[in-house]
């Protein structure tokens, strides 16, 4: 039997349009925009001013604080200036913006060859050390700094490594398209992360709906000690964290504890990429793949884009933007998040960019809940749905606290299955910033 | 006939004994309250705002009697007059304050900050707050979906159709500031009524420098100092590219609304002036006023 999640999930219709289309580089603008706060924690602290000429892979900004990265710079060129621009969050944040000018010349010491180096001789150590310099976070969509992550906490024994391939997001096809055409490099970068934790075991975990890459990954996997893949039911949200490790594992990890509590780390199979290149190659977190996808675009194609590309040239590259064009998400369509314009630079966190026509993106009036509990069946985190959405809208956020809001992981199963169209996540996620928040001053 | 005597009998007997318990019960368990709660209780308006920090009005008047002063305790719909008797009751002295009024620091309608894009998700402010900046672009302006309204227990408050800003109806409002904390980017504020509930003060909220806060919105303070320096009684601070006329020194001159290039310096119940006539019939933004 396949392996999945025991509790609630969807299945939402599949979409990837892009599943046959091989990874594009994607060519560069005139300008590119790197936002400074490419990671979850503090923004990075830029270390070269207007006018300085930087190399491709040259680090410009440190990332200073404890949960914070590195940003490098992606092209060849001079800084045009230090300024506010308006990124993914829908407010302005500070930006790097970089003329392009010419062909790459990389920094000192990056390997630019396609070689296959399978041998690791970094220690544990310099591995975590070269992923912090590399300014890697996670590829999946938090954007969490993977050096932190792979710190192990004192008291804590790492068992198992999780490579995430679930892809369960609608639409997206980037890691599908990674693990076909770069699949050595993955089951490198995963050896990597198995010797930086000290575990000697890993999984990828793939869904049924790759049979490709689950085929191919498995016939290497065997020349590497201790990789299994797993394959997984397709249903949403399987690549989430905590349903991952339960579907592989069978274990739980208990309310508002991280996944080292039942000694498992989880990684994306982009960040094992990534990985690979920064420990083997030396080579910084400097691009990334991304689907650009809709319904009516054009070309819907994968790209293998620079980190600062404005999401409005890899639109071009893909065919333009439809003219009914509405939405536009960065993200999966469940899970991601509406962006305000084009002209949004392209960060790390970014997996997709859909373009949703209006009838796709119009939300219906929502009815009254019948209490049908359809919601309730389909939160993977075995919450009520309706019943938080009412403690919400009656703002009695202590008896939200209680029915465990904070558990709630926005995956939006909810909102997907409610047949009266009513707006539960949004309510949920009003709660839970305000449940955490109460949370946050109490300890103060 | 029997049955009837014995249920009736019964039932009397039954009366009597719980009557006896709950007599008894009332003596051991009664609780001494004191006396000046209810007085006080009854004084206060019974709206049970919450403005004054406390969850209801009894809760006010439990307060106060166990504090025995009126050091930060005010009751801001019952004003001066409920606080001066419940001062009376309690042989204390009042501390007489102005009355106040609630002020909405943005002009950012649709006309001023035209929206550039759609919002259908749900309407609330403080839900809007963490997904963007805004309709028209300004990450400080009014979001326009109305938890200021909803907080509002008085009725003072309403949406404008047409400009998508609240609008508050000095009269209803008692200042009791449920909307000052319900509002996510803090546009409201409590500012004295002034004589003749005349007010001058800088309607805009945004912080960035003035060509970022021009681009969104042509009402915007740009924070060009015109009004600081035009200032006689230092009643204007700029700070992070934005003016902040302090009611306590304002005089009401009405010298910096002159002064202002973006307009966003209103005044409010003021007599147009009598030269300018002329000029203020034609440039009606520059007169909105808050009724």
């Amino acid at each position: 039997m396949l392996k999945t999640f025991p509790k609630g999930g969807v299945h939402p219709d599949d979409c990837k349009l892009t599943a046959k289309s091989p990874i594009f580089v994607a060519t560069l603008p005139d300008k590119v925009y790197i936002m400074l706060n490419q990671s979850a924690g503090a923004p990075a602290v830029p270390i070269v001013k207007k006018g300085d000429k930087v190399k491709t892979g040259q680090l410009i900004a440190k990332g200073e604080a404890f949960i914070s990265s590195n940003v490098h710079s992606p092209v060849t060129g001079t800084i045009d200036k230090i300024d506010p621009i308006l990124d993914a969050t829908g407010y302005k944040h500070q930006a790097i913006i970089i003329n392009v000018e010419g062909e790459d010349t990389w920094e000192e010491g990056i390997d630019i060859t396609n070689n296959l180096i399978k041998e690791i001789k970094a220690t544990p150590q310099e591995i975590i050390e070269k992923i912090k310099n590399a300014g890697i976070v996670g590829l999946g969509g938090a954007a969490f700094p993977t050096h932190v992550k792979l710190t192990i906490p004192q008291g804590k024994v790492a068992e198992y490594l999780l490579i995430n391939g679930a892809e369960c997001e609608p639409y997206l096809t980037c890691d599908h398209r990674l693990m076909l055409e770069k699949p050595e490099e993955i089951l490198v970068g995963t050896s990597i992360i198995m010797k930086a934790l000290g575990v000697h075991r890993a999984f990828i975990g793939i869904e049924n709906n790759k049979l490709d890459a689950i085929e191919l990954l498995t016939k290497l996997a065997k020349d590497y000690n201790g990789i299994e893949v797993v394959t997984l039911k397709k249903k949403y949200p399987q690549g989430a964290e905590k349903q991952l490790i339960k579907a592989i594992t069978g274990r739980e990890v208990p309310s508002g504890k991280l996944p080292i509590e039942v000694g498992c780390v989880v990684q994306n199979v982009g960040t094992a990429k990534a990985i690979y290149d920064a420990v083997q190659k030396n080579m910084p977190l400097i691009e990334r793949v991304v689907t650009v996808t809709g319904p009516n675009v054009s070309k819907p194609s994968n790209f293998l884009s620079r980190i600062g590309i404005p999401l409005k040239h890899l639109i071009e590259l893909a065919g333009g933007l439809p003219e009914d064009t509405a939405k536009l998400i960065s993200g999966g369509p469940m899970m991601g998040k509406t962006l305000s314009n084009t002209d949004i630079p392209l960060t790390k966190a970014m997996g997709g960019i859909l373009l949703f026509p209006y009838n796709l993106s119009k939300r219906l009036d929502p009815y009254p809940c019948i209490r049908c509990g359809r919601c309730v069946h389909a939160c993977p985190m075995g919450l009520e749905p309706f019943y938080l959405e009412k403690l919400v809208i009656k703002e009695r956020w202590e008896d939200a606290e209680k029915h465990w809001i904070i558990d709630c992981m926005e995956c939006g199963s909810c909102q997907y299955i409610c047949p009266a169209k009513r707006p539960l996540l949004d309510y949920i996620r009003l709660g839970k910033n305000k449940v955490s928040a109460i949370i946050r001053s109490r300890k103060n | 006939m029997e049955p009837v005597i014995i249920a009736f009998v019964v039932l009397s007997l039954m009366a009597a004994i719980f009557a006896v318990i709950i007599y008894f019960v009332d003596k051991q368990f009664h609780v001494e309250e004191d006396p000046r709660i209810d007085l006080i209780a009854e004084k206060l308006p019974g709206a049970n705002c919450g403005g004054c920090g406390y969850a209801g009005c009894r809760n006010f008047a439990e307060a106060i009697v166990k504090n025995n002063s009126l050091d930060g305790l005010f009751c801001a719909p019952g004003g001066n007059k409920v606080m001066s008797e419940i001062a009376e009751l309690m042989n204390l002295t009042a501390e007489e304050k102005k009355p106040q009024v609630a002020v909405i620091r943005c002009q950012g309608s649709f006309e001023n900050c035209p929206p550039k894009h759609d919002y259908n998700g749900i309407k609330n402010c403080g839900f809007a707050n963490f997904l963007f900046a805004g309709k028209g672009g300004c990450a400080y302006g009014c979001l326009g979906l109305g938890d200021c309204v909803e907080a509002c227990k008085f009725d003072a408050l309403y949406m404008d159709p047409i400009t998508g800003l609240p609008v508050v109806i000095e009269d209803n409002c008692t200042a009791c500031g449920n909307c000052v904390k319900a509002c996510p980017r803090n546009i409201i504020e409590l500012r004295n009524k002034g004589p003749k509930n005349r007010r001058i003060y800088v309607a805009c909220m945004n912080k960035e420098k003035g060509i970022y806060a021009k681009a969104n919105c042509l009402v915007a303070c740009i924070g060009c100092n015109a009004c600081a320096k035009e200032c006689k009684f230092d009643a204007i601070k700029i700070e992070n590219f934005l003016a902040y006329i302090d009611y306590k020194k304002c005089t009401l001159c009405r010298k910096c609304v002159a002064v202002c290039p973006t307009n966003c310096i209103l005044e409010v119940n003021f007599l147009p002036k009598k030269q300018e006539n002329a000029n203020i019939a034609n440039d009606s933004s520059k007169n909105i006023v808050n009724n």
